[in-house]
Order: structure tokens, then C-alpha cells, then sequence
């Protein structure tokens, strides 16, 4: 299960060289992401998808908000 | 999928954009509330002196200041006639409490239209955690559509 992060964590968690991956569908990508974010939506996540992260590296994880 | 150190931002893309932090996308061709606030708006302390307050504001050329409190986050504004009057009073009796705030992700053209309807020149924009990011100008929002009307036709 991913560790829970808030506000406070996520930015010490990117300057130590974390990935940053949106799971939202590809047009919600599109139309706006956090800067340097790379697109694997939900239903897409497959061994292939991840294939392109590096696993020595942190991965962070986001959706939309809260719900 | 073999990934020892995977986390979940759970505030999600809403939180990050409402911090003020840098986004990508076709949205970001316009910019929003965030992006164009002017930046280096004199702040100072709730137990801050009203004359030395106005000469701080004044040696900078600008006209109001930004109370907030140790933490950073925005308590009232200093501004007209609060900065004139009272040299001794503080900051906190003599500033307007709570003033009206948007967050750095608001949208410019439904912004400036209420803006616009409520004869509203500037308004202070704060992030998620209520601390002051800058100052929105409400000149400064129209050009920004402006500009990108005329880059889209």
C-alpha cells in the first residue's frame, strides 16, 4: 500500500529526485498536470506502463483531490 | 510491481495548483490567479507599529501592506486611510480583518468579471494554507486575456 502524504511532504519528497505520476485519465492529463508529472491513468497501470519509472526512485502518486 | 517506496498525494492535483506550485498542460497556456499576482508586497506583524508600517510601504512606493501573523498567513491589509491615521496603533487594531482572498488556481475570466462587478481594482491571493502568494491587479488579469485571446486566433 503507497504512504499518504499531504501538502508539508510532497516537495522534500520531489527535491530528492521522486517521479511524479498522474493516474488521471489522459484528456484530464492533457489539459493540466503538476509540472514534470508523467501520465499513467488508473486503468491503464500495467507492468509495461511502469516500465518507463525508475525503480531506484521514489514514486509519488496523485489523482484529482480528496475524493 | 517492485517499487519500494511508492506514495499517494492525497490532496491531489486541487491542492498542488492551490498552492501556487508550477503546472503543464494546455490549461497553462492561460495563465491564472497565481501566475500574475505581483510578487514583494510589503507584509509585516500583527504587533507592528502603524507609522513605522507606513514608512516601510512608503520607502517601496507601494500603498499597502499585508498583516500577517508568525506563521506566515494572512491576517488583515493595511491600506488608505488605516496607514494614514494613528501612528502608534498596531498593525491588528488598525487593519482590516479578513480581507477577502482567491487562491493562486482561480480561473482569470469569471475572476475579472466579479471583479469588475464589485468595482474591485486589486485582491490578495493566498495559498491552501492562507499564506499571501501576491497581489492580483485587476489591470493586469485583462491583459493576461487579452494576450491570450489575440495568441488563439
Amino acid at each position: 500500500m503507497p504512504l499518504e502524504i499531504e501538502v508539508d511532504e510532497i516537495r522534500e519528497l520531489l527535491d530528492r529526485g521522486a517521479q511524479l505520476v498522474d493516474v488521471l485519465p489522459s484528456a484530464e492529463y492533457e489539459e493540466e498536470h503538476l509540472a514534470g508529472a508523467i501520465n499513467i491513468p488508473l486503468k491503464e497501470m500495467t507492468e509495461e506502463a511502469v516500465a518507463r519509472l525508475d525503480r531506484e526512485r521514489a514514486v509519488i502518486v496523485y489523482c484529482c483531490d480528496y475524493l | 510491481m517492485g517499487f519500494g517506496e511508492v506514495y499517494d498525494f492525497v490532496p491531489g492535483k486541487t491542492a498542488w495548483l492551490a498552492m501556487g506550485w508550477p503546472r503543464e498542460g494546455t490549461a497553462a497556456a492561460v495563465p491564472n490567479a497565481g501566475e500574475i499576482a505581483r510578487r514583494g508586497t510589503p507584509t509585516c506583524a500583527l504587533e507592528d507599529r502603524v507609522g513605522e508600517v507606513r514608512e516601510d510601504v512608503q520607502a517601496v512606493g507601494r500603498h499597502v501592506c499585508i498583516v500577517v501573523n508568525a506563521a506566515g498567513i494572512v491576517e488583515g491589509r493595511l491600506r488608505g486611510r488605516a496607514l494614514e491615521e494613528i501612528p502608534d496603533a498596531t498593525a491588528e487594531e488598525a487593519m482590516e480583518v479578513g480581507p477577502t482572498t482567491i487562491r493562486p488556481n482561480e480561473p482569470l475570466e469569471p475572476l475579472v468579471e466579479r471583479m469588475h462587478r464589485r468595482r474591485v481594482a486589486t485582491i490578495i491571493v493566498s495559498d491552501l494554507k492562507g499564506r499571501l502568494v501576491g497581489i492580483l491587479y485587476r489591470e493586469d488579469a485583462e491583459a493576461a486575456l487579452e494576450r491570450a485571446r489575440s495568441s488563439n486566433s
